[in-house]
């Protein structure tokens, strides 16, 4: 049997889930309900053998579209998953949202609201479903990437990553980003997706000539034409697309930093 | 496919491949040009989404300079800023050939250590140089370690030559001292190729401002690589990554790194010799029809036949063609660490999945990689590469990077940093194939698997160091109560206890504390082999003392380092000796009137200062947990669901 190009994809990301919930002690993973993070659970699952032995986050902005909260309810409750919602209940009190700028609500809502779960219990490794492919900076992620006490990622000093040797020993205080999709393409995901048969939130296949193809909070994430209805109709889209995955984005767009700026902060 | 012919670039868009993507590593001196090949062979090939030139166009224009192709891959501010790539990136394109993931390395001699990671996983190399400034110090570094690497197919890229005119006898005059160095160090570079990268030339296609070159462009010469040879030929490696028990099952997971295993084999596993057979290979998901065998590169879970005891780190192999098995090993090293390589430093060594505690006990040399002479070093500083020898505590199971890179190689981690690489030079002690013939099973004796298998955790000795007033006997009774609780069998040797009575004709001067450490030691091993965690509590000052203590049976022994300051101990003073030792009532009382030489490499340094003993406890729990448990740590249920 030869292995195809998403049999290997999916044994490096079982690799580096299982490197994880060995090296680590308290890891989580973080769940955006996004196709990206949905087949990250998929591994966890094949990794474990139907078990997902760590807890899974997801982070409410409150500005989330309300079919990405049906699916999570659904789909934690279906798979029996050990979820963990967490809010950045202060900012949204003093009525936080994208009309306080893009890149500072991100801020509050995600980042905050992140670093206020590891914090409440105590995490050292979060599992995070970023892709090489999606943009410049993440394009140069580590799979073990190391986080500052203040949860900063210092993207000028990254550790040396090479023959799958990760980064698995830190300082107290610090913690780890563990990325197991950082090889996978856009196209990889849906093509796995199809082969898998993983569900997905219902934003992702057109209506009225619109689909999502990056999913976020309502006010910042836009559709793009399409007339894909199925997987494999993405599939097919996706192969002769040259738009790039996250334009439908506003929170990258407001400087030619912004989103360094955002993941220098801890965004994923 | 001829040397001469150019890759076809058209519109319609990549096709969808089911093989892996081909590696390719951009390397070369600093401003050579390495991300403006890259950025331009991304353009070339219609690997930009829309609009992305444009934005950079945008972006040079506010930075109010010329358009920079380097932009494409210099994503961060301080990359755009000076103008130079300071970590690594991977983008994906693809020829009408094959996908390809490019992978672009800094090459400013700070950047090592990045360009090491992008390097490390490519399966061919593209050596950019300026043809102007011809080969420079990193150009021969870089060449030098694609070679330690394994990297057997290089393309030299000879850029800029916009700036000489395209004149052949320059290009010439460098080809020749790149091809002479990598010759020199066992290097056939696949081809040398005329390039301006600015200008698109010999990117895609043969250009008319070389007319005089005949070999291929740079995306044909990467068409032309040959793709890695699949692990599946070499002998099975199995390394043991973890062993889980979610349900009734007990699954030994981890990845094949080469060669196959089927069930009904029979595995022998490094360096414990055991073996077992297959039988079964468990997978989860559409295709959980159970296979049958399974190869390298594959993630898998297999159970076995017999409850032998494995643990992660051990790997296993079939009998015929097993690993060599050696506390000694020698290598050829890069080395990454601030702090410079020494003889007698202690690091921590990771080979697969196993980790080792190990000495540096020789540097042989040295090697400049500008001459590629050998000097006799006492030390081994940044960026240099060098041939070392290291010795294990325990034995470790390797092969030698020439028979099996997957378990020839290594990195080396100081405090919390890996700090350098190391390649195999020669596989060394005995095969594990020999030693197993000797050994008979055992099913029905009580040895020490069958204890640890009874009891759920393995026994061990977890040696507690540290001062009077540390914390040692409050920690190690709180960690025996609720190990206790857990259903271990565990025991706690105190010291102020000890001397009671096995000890009770002992003193306190520096041969009765090691007569003291000695017996305890012993008892301690006594008690493990019967299949207890013991948890000593002693100040035991002396290095060489507790070192005899781990050589009783050095893999079962963890050092733990309970770490405080001096005047912390002495504000603490629960037992009230520190004021009588400072009242002079006390003779060689350590930390006061008698050394105490802290652990250099000890398994667990628990840091007590300023912090609640319940913190330094729990730290305790999860570390003796995950190190002596036969059980998965079901981590979902500590979280309460």
């Amino acid at each position: 049997m030869t292995m195809t190009d998403l049999d290997a994809l999916e044994a490096q990301s079982i690799y580096i889930l299982r490197e994880a919930f060995n090296r680590l002690d308290k890891i989580a993973m973080l769940w955006s309900i996004g196709k990206d993070s949905n087949v990250m659970l998929w591994l966890a699952r094949k990794a474990f053998f139907g078990h997902v032995p760590f807890p899974v986050l997801h982070v409410d902005t409150k500005h989330k579209i309300p079919e990405m909260i049906e699916f999570r309810d659904r789909v934690a409750k279906e798979w029996k998953l050990p979820l963990i919602v967490g809010e950045n209940t202060e900012a949204l009190a003093a009525g936080m949202g994208p009309h306080e700028g893009r890149v500072n609500c991100c801020t509050a809502l995600k980042t905050e609201g992140l670093k206020a779960l590891l914090a409440q219990h105590g995490f050292t490794g979060v599992i995070a479903g970023i892709r090489r492919d999606e943009e410049g900076t993440r394009a140069k992620e580590r799979v073990f990437s190391p986080r500052t006490e203040a949860a900063e990622w210092d993207f000028k000093d990254q550790p040396p990553e090479f023959w799958d040797q990760f980064k698995t020993d830190f300082a107290p205080g610090t913690h780890l980003r563990i990325h197991p999709l950082l090889a996978w393409s856009e196209l990889d995901v849906w093509r796995y997706i199809e082969r898998e048969r993983i569900p997905m939130v219902s934003l992702y296949f057109a209506k009225d000539g619109k689909r999502y193809r990056s999913l976020g909070c309502a006010p910042c994430t836009g559709s793009v034409a399409s007339t894909a209805t199925t997987v494999a109709e993405i599939i097919e889209e996706l192969e002769t697309t040259r738009i790039s995955e996250r334009s439908g984005r506003a929170q990258d767009k407001e400087s030619e930093d912004a989103f360094e700026r955002l993941r220098a902060g801890g965004y994923m | 496919m001829s040397n001469t012919a150019a890759v076809r670039i058209d519109d319609t868009p990549a096709p969808a491949f089911s093989a892996a993507p081909m590696k390719i590593v951009v390397v070369g001196h600093v401003d050579h040009g390495k991300s403006t090949l890259v950025g331009r062979i991304l353009n070339e090939t219609g690997a930009l989404p829309e609009g992305k030139v444009e934005y950079l166009r945008e972006v040079c224009d506010k930075r109010g300079m010329p358009f920079e192709w380097a932009f494409v891959m210099d994503a961060l501010q301080a990359e755009r800023d000076q103008g130079i790539t300071i970590d690594t990136a991977q983008i994906r394109f693809a020829t009408q050939f094959r996908p390809y993931v490019i992978i672009d390395a800094p090459g400013h001699k700070e950047f090592l250590k990045n360009m090491i990671t992008g390097a490390a996983s490519a399966e061919a190399a593209v050596l950019v140089i300026d043809a102007d400034e011809g080969v420079q110090e990193q150009s021969r570094r870089h060449g030098y370690l694609l070679h330690l690497l394994g990297l057997r197919q290089i393309a030299v890229a000879v850029n800029k030559m916009d700036l000489v005119n395209y004149d052949q006898t320059r290009f010439e005059v460098v080809k020749a001292e790149i091809v002479a160095y990598l010759n020199s160090i066992g290097v056939e570079p696949t081809y040398v190729i005329p390039v301006a990268a600015r200008g698109g030339v010999n990117i895609s296609e043969n250009s008319a401002e070389t007319a005089w070159y005949k070999g291929p462009s740079v995306l044909g010469a990467l068409d032309l690589f040959e793709q890695a040879r699949p692990a599946t030929d070499l002998a099975l490696r199995f390394p043991v990554q973890d062993v889980y028990k979610f349900d009734q099952r007990r699954i030994i997971a981890g990845r094949i790194e080469s060669g196959r295993l089927k069930v009904g084999d029979t595995l022998v596993f490094a360096p414990t010799g055991k073996s077992a057979r297959v039988a079964s290979i468990e997978s989860w998901g559409v295709q959980s029809l159970s296979a049958v065998s399974a190869g390298a590169g594959q993630s898998v879970g297999i159970t076995l036949d017999e409850q032998i005891f494995i643990e992660r780190g051990q790997v296993a192999s079939l009998a015929e063609a097993a690993p060599a098995v050696s506390h000694t090993l020698k290598a050829r090293l890069f080395w990454l660490g601030r702090n410079a390589l020494k003889v007698g430093s202690r690091y921590k060594l990771k080979l697969a999945t196993a980790e080792y505690a190990v000495e540096v006990i020789a540097i042989e040399r040295v090697i400049d990689v500008e001459d590629l002479a050998n000097h006799p070093g006492a030390e081994v500083g940044r960026n240099a590469v060098a041939e070392v020898v290291f010795r294990s505590r325990t034995p470790i199971a390797h092969d030698s990077f020439l028979d099996n890179p997957r378990l020839g190689r290594f990195v080396v981690v100081e405090d919390y940093d890996i700090v350098g690489g190391g390649v195999i030079a020669e596989a060394g002690g005995i095969h594990q194939a020999h030693k197993s013939a000797n050994i008979t099973e055992v099913a029905h004796k009580v040895d020490f698997e069958t204890r640890a298998l009874a009891n759920g955790h393995r026994g061990g000795v977890v040696w507690l160091t540290g001062l009077s007033g540390a914390g040692k006997s409050t920690i190690a009774m709180e960690v025996e109560r609720q190990l206790f609780l857990k259903g271990w069998q565990v025991m706690v040797l105190d010291g102020d206890n000890v001397r009671h009575g096995l000890c009770s004709d002992l003193g306190f001067s520096p041969e009765d504390r090691a007569e003291n450490i000695r017996r305890v030691g012993e008892v301690a091993h006594l008690f493990a082999q019967a299949g207890m965690l013991v948890i000593t509590a002693f100040i035991s000052p002396y290095r060489a003392d507790r070192d005899r203590v781990r050589t009783i049976h050095p893999d079962v022994f963890h050092e733990i380092h309970v770490a405080a300051e001096l005047d912390e101990c002495e504000k603490r003073d629960p037992k009230g000796l520190y004021k009588k030792a400072r009242a002079g009532q006390i003779p060689e009382f350590t930390g006061i009137s008698a050394p105490y030489e802290a652990p250099e490499a000890p398994e667990l340094a628990l840091v007590t200062t300023g912090k609640p003993a319940d913190e330094s406890v729990a730290e305790l729990v999860r570390y003796l947990e995950a190190n002596f448990s036969l059980t998965a740590r079901n981590q979902t249920e500590s979280w309460g669901f």
